[in-house]
């Protein structure tokens, strides 16, 4: 599935609730089958910066696509992180670049897109991206 | 049920932002700490300054300008009454509290030799350990830390040993923002005059609910930050000891500080506008008056014996909810309740109860040094104002269970 499609797959998801609360109840249930980063790669210079809660993220290419896992030791946090390395993992660095985070605002959580906000979701967008630079540029 | 001192919903009709909505529930405004709402008498002074005599004050011949420096020179002495300094030129207008620090941890720099010792507590706010930090680091001289004991309060026979004739200045705040906690600033100043070294209080959390007299506590400094207590943002003002303001150097160079200048020699502004470089904020110095009227006009007694009524009822109704723990349980405290629940992260709950309509700070509140004494990565922090009512803390209750509920 592409970005895309997962992305849409997700708003059709969401698409299902009324209220915040339900929204919440569900993006807290994605956190919990969030892929879960091994114990080694939970270091210091792998946390997001901007969050006032730690969130963790690790990439591997495998096949020229990029794996992600992730934590935190929020479960709101984990639940935002879950969405975002379920549109972002197994995919191509390029593919991951060139992507747009719209649909975020679909799914009724736009309020944590806000660069001030302090759960940093812009921050984790921004990290993800940055690996798929990184990994791009050993690619070509 | 709480006896209210006076009529609390009167008083809430002065305050404008307290009627809207957010995600369309009923503000429940509980961040005071971090920043008090306005009362319309304040917004209107900030307005009529503008719409009738905006000028620019001690410089100008014109009548706009005679009566913007007579209404902000009013305000000084408005603020030196409430604090009863001595003189009102000991009141220096700042942009707020944490400027106030760094002109004193600044004009120090000259002061202090290497070996000499500076004192802070363990329950100060970033902004009362960073510049003192750095002033050691310019100086050579060596900081030491009061420690805190579980209850968040200072281990005072600590703080006895500590002192001794190499202590030359000592930090601390009236009340902890991240706990709430009253420090004896009495007992800890008279103890640092006795081997020399002066005192800066940090009154920005202690100044909404208690009415500092500067001359009784003999502080050397005190320093608040206007919109902590009704006032508008980038205000404060610095309280100094004449004797201590003669002392230090000016801070910034400017207009306004300056007596003479010349490109061989300029000689400074006598007190307070040696350290008033540039055009303050004039407006900001009014309406910072106008609050302390509207304060005053309610009365501080009356404030602190309903943020007290607001503070227990609070404390008793949050530990019926299982699990949650409360951090600063100090017998003296403003109303300041920072709390966590077991197995959850704090930003979670805050960001429930915001959804709730309902406004707490949560994360580290710029003390990090309390929280690893914890061991916890923060703390959710309700704090109360005079303007908060007991069914506020019944939707907060309630808000926080909802969390629980959600969360667990």
């Amino acid at each position: 599935m592409s970005i895309k499609d997962i992305q849409e797959e997700i708003i059709d998801e969401f698409s299902m609730f009324d209220d915040w609360m339900q929204r919440y109840e569900y993006m807290i249930e994605l956190g919990k089958s969030l892929p879960l980063i091994e114990e080694q790669y939970k270091t210091d210079e792998n946390i997001i910066k901007g969050c006032q809660s730690k969130v963790w993220v690790h990439a591997e290419l495998n096949d020229g696509k990029l794996i992600f896992t992730a934590d935190s030791d929020a479960i709101i946090t984990k639940g935002i992180i879950a969405i975002l390395i379920r549109t972002f993992s197994n995919q191509k660095p390029s593919d991951i670049i060139a992507a747009d985070t719209e649909f975020i605002d679909e799914i009724g959580l736009k309020e944590h897109l806000s660069p001030t906000r302090a759960n940093g979701l812009v921050s984790m967008i921004k990290q993800l991206k940055l690996y798929a630079i990184a990994y791009q540029t050993q690619l070509n | 049920m709480i006896n209210t001192v006076f009529d609390i919903l009167t008083i809430r009709k002065d305050f404008p932002i307290l009627n809207r909505k957010v995600n369309g529930e009923a503000l429940v405004y509980l961040d005071n700490a971090a920043t008090s709402q306005t009362p319309k008498m304040v917004i209107d002074a900030i307005v009529d300054y503008y719409s009738r005599y905006n000028s620019n004050i001690h410089r100008g011949v014109h009548s706009l300008s005679q009566e913007a420096t007579e209404m902000y020179e009013e305000a000084r002495l408005k603020i030196q009454k409430h604090f009863n300094a001595s003189k009102s030129h000991e009141i220096i207008f700042t942009p707020g509290t944490t400027y106030g620090i760094n002109l004193v941890a600044n004009g120090f720099s000259a002061l202090l030799n290497k070996g000499d010792e500076i004192i802070v507590s363990a329950l100060e706010h970033h902004s009362n350990i960073v510049p003192w930090q750095m002033l050691c680091e310019r100086t050579g001289a060596v900081l030491k830390v009061i420690p805190m004991d579980l209850d968040g309060k200072l281990v005072m026979d600590e703080y006895h040993n500590l002192l001794n004739p190499k202590t030359k200045l000592v930090f601390c705040n009236h009340v902890s923002n991240a706990l709430g906690t009253i420090n004896p600033i009495k007992e800890i100043i008279t103890a640092a005059h006795k081997v020399g070294a002066a005192v800066l209080i940090d009154g920005a959390q202690a100044a909404p609910h208690i009415k500092a007299d500067v001359q009784q506590l003999d502080a050397d400094f005190y320093v608040v930050s206007g919109h902590k207590m009704c006032g508008p943002t980038g205000v404060g003002i610095l309280y100094g000891k004449e004797e201590w303001l003669n002392k230090l150097p000016p801070y910034q160079g400017g207009g306004e500080m300056i007596a003479e200048v010349t490109f061989e020699k300029t000689t400074y502004a006598d007190l307070p506008h040696k350290f008033e470089a540039g055009t303050p904020n004039i407006s900001g110095g009014i309406a910072f008056g106008a609050a302390l009227d509207y304060m005053n006009t309610i009365g501080f007694d009356a404030i602190a014996q309903y943020e007290d009524e607001l503070l227990k009822y609070a404390t008793d109704q949050l530990l019926t909810i299982e699990g949650l723990k409360i951090y600063g349980t100090s017998s003296e405290k403003t109303a300041v309740v920072s709390f966590n629940i077991e197995g959850i992260h704090p930003y979670d709950i805050g960001s429930i109860l915001d959804k709730l309509g309902i406004a707490v700070r949560t994360g580290h509140h710029c003390a990090q040094p309390i929280m690893d004494f914890y061991k916890i990565p923060g703390t959710v922090r309700a704090s109360f104002s005079f303007y908060n009512t007991k069914e506020e803390i019944d939707v907060l209750v309630a808000g926080v269970k909802r969390a629980k509920a959600m969360l667990t």
